[in-house]
């Protein structure tokens, strides 16, 4: 076959490009967030119009703790990332296992409240616009929350069978900027529902 | 598996058993044959949506023709559109993406050869579940099977009061599936176009084929999300009982109109945007000079896809928006026309001046540049407010998108078929039946959707079953038929031509165009691993460089 022999003369070229892993993040992220856009504008423009109670200001509460729990977990996934990148797997794997711990403690906070609002308010899902769009927009963050706390057990799992290494930190920081993202997320949706919303 | 395959003669590689060779189509991520899936599969699904436009077409030959009832009639439009652009176009233009970018940047596959097999699986399972909906969507008596809301199913079509059983939820979960899709193949299409090339083709050298993919997939990315998020929207409100298009407990029918043309409008840009990838790849080859404008083109493509995403309440002059909205939605539309317009002129620059050859691709080209130009003037004038008021909704709109549609993207798909077909399958397509599909084609268009305007303007609103016996409807409705049925003969030709020149057409050999990118530089068909060993490149022209060293095209940049 002809191909095998390729017409073209190999020169010695400096030739560097982006990862791929960090440009297809990069590009998830930025559908993710035109999805995010869309439930946002549907929750903003809903506001004050349902026909019946109960309202946001009537029943949310700010849950500052859980949010300060989400968003040191940035910090904590990025610290441990920068220990991998340093070859210090005993640390990188505490700091990940706190990461987890914050983000399930998050997920928890959002059931708690969620329990409050179902079952001392009776707002569901169909109650009215306000708990369709609530639900919806803050259930699709928690979504992301649990989609990105099994990827990150999975790294967990790996990490205590001995098989992450410095190899990995280029994968591992692509799943941080997920992380990132997911808490970005959070910044928005509790400023227009906890903040704006009321 | 490829290993083996690329070592074997072709010859021996047929006498494999069956079951072994759709093991190894079923379980491939080489990028080359997820194209050609995705490719076969589009066409499967043309002659679907064909068929359905045909029922419509006879049901509409006459004033009150009864072949099928109203019910089937709308059945017949819904899934006609949403089968042409879900299941026709997206992925055959993926299709073609997907084989040809990582040839022509000089990778040996996508960035994610996995999540390119997952996509592919996916956009299968889509179209099935479509049109599972003609057996499964029977769920209550009487409620009628295929989902019969239009493909745009506005508000409250869609609520279950006026679309009982699943029929619509069918639609629903098929349009998500494939916005998934959307979203993994143009993240594949990003990273390996930023993330594969060859040595030496830097941004400013890559085929214009690749810079508009990865403007396209930059657009999916941007806007098919906002559709899937409308849909999840919509199962939230038929399932969970949820209230965002329920306009008795305050939500808005509007605003499922504003979300779906947010998608809508550029989704038309996705499409076109891949042809005009086409056309800046034939028309050079056949005019025998470079591209003229190469920097332009990228800019203006960038420019399409920018304005391209304030436009989408075009769509909506007839729902009654305010003044300010009316002028600005007015104005972003005539505005997509300039971008447009000097992509025209640099084809135009291309040829000018070039030794034109009149191969079947360049016909098609040409047919291309011809009729886009006038739906994109059918476009200006719908643009305006106050005369979309008048023909909003009329057959002069359903001309206007399909003068897009076919004439446009249609025509630059066939002469994409022309040309790449030899690279895919080794033979060339046979020119004689190529041209007699190219004529027939042409009368059969412009017989079918240049009277359709007329029909328009004399009022004729889309999505009738019938119509009464009006001066002039029935003469013109009977001309758009006949030439409806000329499409239809003429596709057949194609089709033939398709599977005849595969066993009997003459060999095509490495580079049958004389052509300049990297695609040619490998043999017909390309083995499984692309490139030898990865080339690199120092011009926008690397085989034109080995073809003239006396005079490479690097000297001059």
């Amino acid at each position: 076959m002809s191909a095998v022999t390729s017409p073209f003369t190999e020169r010695p070229l400096e030739w560097k490009l982006p990862y791929r892993g960090r440009v297809g993040m990069a590009s998830l992220i930025v559908a993710e967030s035109a999805i995010f856009t869309i439930f946002v504008v549907a929750y903003l423009f809903y506001l004050g119009k349902s026909v019946t109670g109960p309202t946001p200001r009537e029943v949310l509460e700010t849950p500052i703790f859980f949010t300060i729990c989400l968003l040191s977990s940035s910090l904590t996934i990025h610290l441990a990332g920068k220990e991998l990148e340093n070859g210090h797997r005993k640390t990188f794997l505490i700091l990940w296992t706190i990461t987890i711990a914050l983000g399930a403690l998050f997920l928890f906070g959002t059931a708690l409240e969620w329990r409050r609002l179902i079952y001392e308010h009776g707002l569901t899902i169909s109650t009215n616009l306000f708990g369709t769009t609530y639900y919806s927009l803050v259930g699709l963050h928690a979504t992301h929350v649990t989609a990105g706390l099994v990827m990150l057990t999975v790294v967990l799992l790996f990490g205590l069978a001995g098989r992450i290494g410095v190899d990995q930190a280029a994968r591992i920081a692509t799943l941080s900027m997920y992380w990132h993202f997911v808490d970005a997320v959070w910044v928005v949706v509790f400023t227009v529902v906890y903040l704006v919303g009321r | 598996m490829s290993s083996d395959a690329m070592a074997i003669p072709s010859a021996k590689a047929e006498a494999r058993p069956w079951v072994e060779v759709v093991h190894e189509w079923v379980t491939t991520v080489d990028h080359k044959r997820l194209g050609i899936l995705y490719i076969v599969y589009a066409l499967i699904f043309l002659v679907v949506g064909g068929i359905e436009a045909t029922i419509i077409r006879i049901q509409l030959i006459r004033p009150h023709n009864d072949l099928v009832s109203p019910q089937v009639f709308n059945r017949m439009f819904t899934m006609h559109g949403t089968t042409m652009i879900f299941f026709v176009a997206m992925p055959v233009l993926f299709g073609f993406a997907n084989y040809l970018v990582p040839l022509m940047i000089g990778a040996r596959d996508m960035a994610f050869p996995r999540l390119n097999a997952f996509s592919f699986w996916l956009t299968a399972l889509g179209g099935l579940l479509l049109y599972f909906s003609f057996l499964g969507g029977n769920g209550l008596y009487g409620a009628g099977n295929a989902p019969d809301v239009g493909w745009w199913a506005y508000a409250p079509l869609t609520a279950k009061a006026f679309s009982p059983g699943p029929s619509s939820d069918y639609w629903t979960i098929a349009l998500l599936v494939s916005g998934f899709v959307s979203i993994g193949t143009a993240i594949n299409l990003i990273a390996t176009i930023i993330c594969l090339r060859c040595p030496g083709m830097t941004l400013n050298r890559m085929p214009l084929l690749a810079w508009l993919n990865l403007v396209m997939s930059g657009m999916v990315l941007i806007a098919i999300t906002p559709l899937s998020a409308a849909q999840i929207m919509l199962l939230v409100d038929r399932y969970l009982g949820g209230h965002f298009f329920d306009t008795l407990a305050g939500g808005s029918a509007t605003i499922w109109m504003h979300f779906f043309w947010i998608f809508g409008h550029p989704e038309v840009y996705v499409l076109i945007i891949p042809c005009f990838a086409f056309m800046s790849e034939i028309i050079p080859v056949f005019s025998r000079k470079p591209i003229f404008g190469y920097p332009v083109m990228v800019g203006a493509t960038v420019c399409i896809a920018f304005v391209s995403l304030s436009v989408w309440a075009h769509h909506m002059f007839t729902i009654g928006m305010n003044s300010y909205a009316n002028s600005f939605f007015t104005i972003t539309t005539m505005a997509v026309g300039v971008p447009t317009g000097i992509k025209i002129f640099n084809w135009l620059g291309t040829m000018w001046g070039g030794s034109i050859q009149f191969k079947t691709p360049m016909l098609f080209a040409i047919g291309f540049l011809f009729q886009f130009l006038i739906a994109g003037l059918t476009g200006i004038m719908l643009a305006s407010a106050p005369f979309d008021w008048q023909l909003s909704l009329s057959y002069f709109v359903v001309a206007h998108f399909h003068y897009v549609i076919v004439g446009g993207i249609l025509f630059a798909l066939f002469a994409a078929f022309y040309y790449w077909y030899p690279k895919i399958t080794g033979r060339m397509l046979s020119e004689r039946l190529g041209k007699l599909h190219f004529w027939l084609f042409l009368i059969g268009f412009h017989l079918t959707f240049d009277v359709m305007h007329f029909a328009g303007i004399l009022g004729m609103p889309r999505r009738i079953y019938t119509y009464e016996p009006r001066p002039g409807w029935g003469t013109l409705n009977l001309i758009v038929t006949i030439g409806a049925f000329i499409q239809g003969v003429a596709i057949l030709v194609f089709v033939a031509n398709l599977v005849y020149s595969y066993f009997k057409g003459p060999k095509a050999g490495d580079d049958p165009w004389d052509a300049w990118t990297l695609e040619w530089s490998v043999s017909s068909p390309p083995p499984a691993y692309n490139f030898a060993s990865i080339p690199a490149v120092s011009s926008r022209r690397p085989l034109w460089d080995l073809k003239h060293p006396e005079d490479p095209d690097s000297r001059y940049e």
